[in-house]
């Protein structure tokens, strides 16, 4: 902390739950986030995507104070951090690396404990307060057991309960939904999606990129300790480019009369001496004259699609194949 | 969503976080078992005393022993003797090592500050509950001691080591005055044990860090080579209670002790709050 850079004040922006800019965390011998901008925008559902030990959750304990950045500032709801987190973060609930919670004591006692540590909590709605939150993450009939018989997926959610204690302006969660069966991820979809339209922003990391894209409407990418893409969803998946595919048993055909419309297919053979013609298109692409082309020809057509470049392929394209550990 | 409105201004000291500290510490089973381990202590001495046929000499065993068999309110001072130079400091060291440490260990530090706690208010609270821990277990001890006595040998007025005699009652002041005694010498102990957790996230490394420190600091007192630094550690007037045994009663080793402990705690609190006010947190 003695290398704490000091308060800036020019940079707090209001429409930005969180900014951050030349943000540097390094220990000991290894850079873990090098110089990252990040820009949350106030009510969006921001997904925070990397893979493991890209510096996610060492970004999200400096966003939170628990860690002060080497370098760099950060500002939460319009104030610096750390130095005002004792305003900033009775706002802010947060997951963090997983649930912790004291295994010797019920679901119940432990929230009540975490919430007796907040100085602004009002201790008169804390019952209150406790069942309500264990309610909507539907806790209340495991309310009274021992947090040690909890399984892993009842401990995600308590720790999720425990970042709605109160009425939050910003929830950070850092792999909400880990453990949680398909139900479970279900309902936490949901409980993000009904938080996101009560005007919460939410900041949630995960490396599930098919519930990112069901969930935000903005996404940032970390690799290796940089933030390799960042913007709304929307723009980072129109970065790749869309395919066309056609399946058909008349190979020859539907390859020359794509290629005569300027398509470069690659033919994948697939069952039943059919075969899949995959072709990247352009954003003018019209899909309707191909397929008129197609049947005016007399192509047999069994399958037919503009395939909207996947998440995931962007996703792999910014950080790389494999499962090489950066660093 | 206005939560800035909801809670006027309601920020005092916060003492509820003081009052969960409390509670789950003395909800914990483990906390439990050392007391209950505290207990036996004069209710073994006492049932082998009973037990035992053999008169004893004055002078043998632990310092009080043989007066046990004629006055039963002795048995709380010579369990109290028994148990300062390692059953004490060893409950003392778990408790005091655990407090950091131990949240860390288990998940719930990164939370406690994130509520926020705030670090300087959760070290205080950590070291109050150390130090309710500290006064529960001599405060049992004593007890215990004087009930098993009460129980098993006949009690009457105490003759004092300086000749005199006190009544029950006054003796009953001075047992306490002893447990008070004995709970402020575990104080610096409790400081520097929350110093040590405060290195670590792993609680039992603290804890046995805490206690080995208690040791070595009673050997290092006992080396006459090292006389001149001997009244600077902090075990250094843990057996000087007999001073509150003597009519008139005499305050100087307690006060001695006490301002030994309080410089105690005030070097390890500062270094326990520099190193836990800019530590990062990646348990």
């Amino acid at each position: 902390m003695n290398k704490r850079v000091k308060e800036n004040e020019a940079l707090a922006n209001p429409a930005l739950a969180i900014e951050t800019k030349g943000l540097f965390k390094s220990f000991a011998k290894q850079t873990a986030v090098n110089g990252i901008d990040l820009s949350v925008p106030k009510g969006s559902v921001f997904g925070f995507l990397g893979p493991n030990g890209s510096g996610k959750t060492t970004t999200i304990r400096m966003l939170l104070g628990l860690t002060s950045p080497s370098e760099g500032v950060v500002n939460v709801l319009g104030q610096s951090m750390p130095a005002n987190l004792q305003s900033v973060l009775p706002k802010v609930g947060a997951l963090v690396e997983g649930p912790g919670f004291y295994p010797f004591l019920s679901g119940e006692a432990n929230l009540k404990r975490l919430d007796t540590a907040d100085r602004l909590a009002d201790p008169k709605t804390r019952n209150e307060r406790v069942a309500k939150a264990l309610e909507r993450v539907g806790l209340t009939v495991a309310a009274k057991k021992k947090v040690h018989a909890y399984s892993l997926g009842m401990k995600q959610r308590l720790g999720i309960a425990n970042a709605l204690l109160q009425p939050r302006d910003l929830l950070i969660l850092d792999e909400p939904t880990n453990g949680l069966d398909p139900q479970g991820t279900r309902e936490v979809r949901n409980l993000i999606k009904s938080l996101a339209s009560e005007g919460t922003t939410i900041f949630v990391s995960s490396h599930l990129l098919a519930e990112v894209e069901q969930l935000c409407t903005h996404v940032a990418v970390m690799s290796a300790g940089n933030l390799v893409s960042q913007g709304e969803l929307a723009e980072l998946r129109h970065m790749g480019q869309s395919r066309v595919s056609v399946t058909t048993p008349d190979v020859d055909e539907a390859l020359a009369l794509m290629t005569n419309l300027g398509l470069i297919p690659v033919v994948h053979e697939i069952a039943h001496s059919d075969s899949s013609l995959i072709a990247p298109v352009s954003s003018a692409f019209e899909p309707e004259v191909l397929a008129a082309a197609l049947v005016a020809a007399g192509v047999r057509i069994r399958g037919f699609a503009v395939e909207e470049p996947s998440l995931e392929e962007r996703f792999v394209s910014l950080t790389g194949e494999g499962f090489d550990v950066f660093q | 969503m206005s939560f800035s409105n909801s809670a006027p201004a309601k920020s005092g000291l916060g003492l509820s976080l003081l009052a969960s500290e409390l509670s789950v510490l003395f909800r914990r089973r483990r906390t439990w078992a050392m007391l209950t381990a505290v207990a036996l202590i004069p209710i073994f001495l006492a049932v082998a005393v009973r037990l035992s046929s053999q008169v004893l000499v004055p002078g043998e065993g632990p310092p009080f022993l043989d007066r046990v068999t004629q006055n039963g309110l002795f048995t709380g001072f010579t369990a109290m003797i028994v148990a300062i130079p390692l059953f004490l400091p060893l409950t003392v060291g778990v408790v005091a090592g655990d407090t950091i440490a131990g949240e860390a260990g288990q998940g719930t530090l990164r939370y406690l500050l994130v509520a926020p706690a705030g670090r300087i208010r959760l070290l205080l609270v950590k070291y109050a509950g150390a130090a309710a821990f500290a006064a529960a277990a001599t405060v049992i001890l004593m007890l215990t001691g004087l009930l098993i006595g009460a129980a098993l040998f006949p009690v009457g007025p105490v003759t004092l080591l300086s000749g005199e005699v006190i009544t029950v009652s006054e003796s009953l002041v001075r047992s306490l005055l002893v447990a008070m005694y004995v709970w402020v010498s575990l104080l610096g102990l409790s400081a520097i044990g929350l110093f040590i957790s405060t290195l670590t996230d792993v609680p039992v490394g603290a804890m046995a860090a805490t206690v080995v420190v208690s040791v070595v600091a009673q050997i290092l007192d006992v080396l006459p080579q090292l006389a001149p630094i001997q009244p600077w550690l902090f075990s250094h007037y843990w057996l000087g209670f007999a001073d509150l045994l003597r009519q008139p009663l005499d305050w100087t080793s307690f006060g001695q002790n006490a301002l030994l402990q309080a410089g105690y705690i005030l070097v390890f609190g500062a270094l326990a709050y520099s190193r836990f006010s800019t530590k990062d947190i990646l348990s």
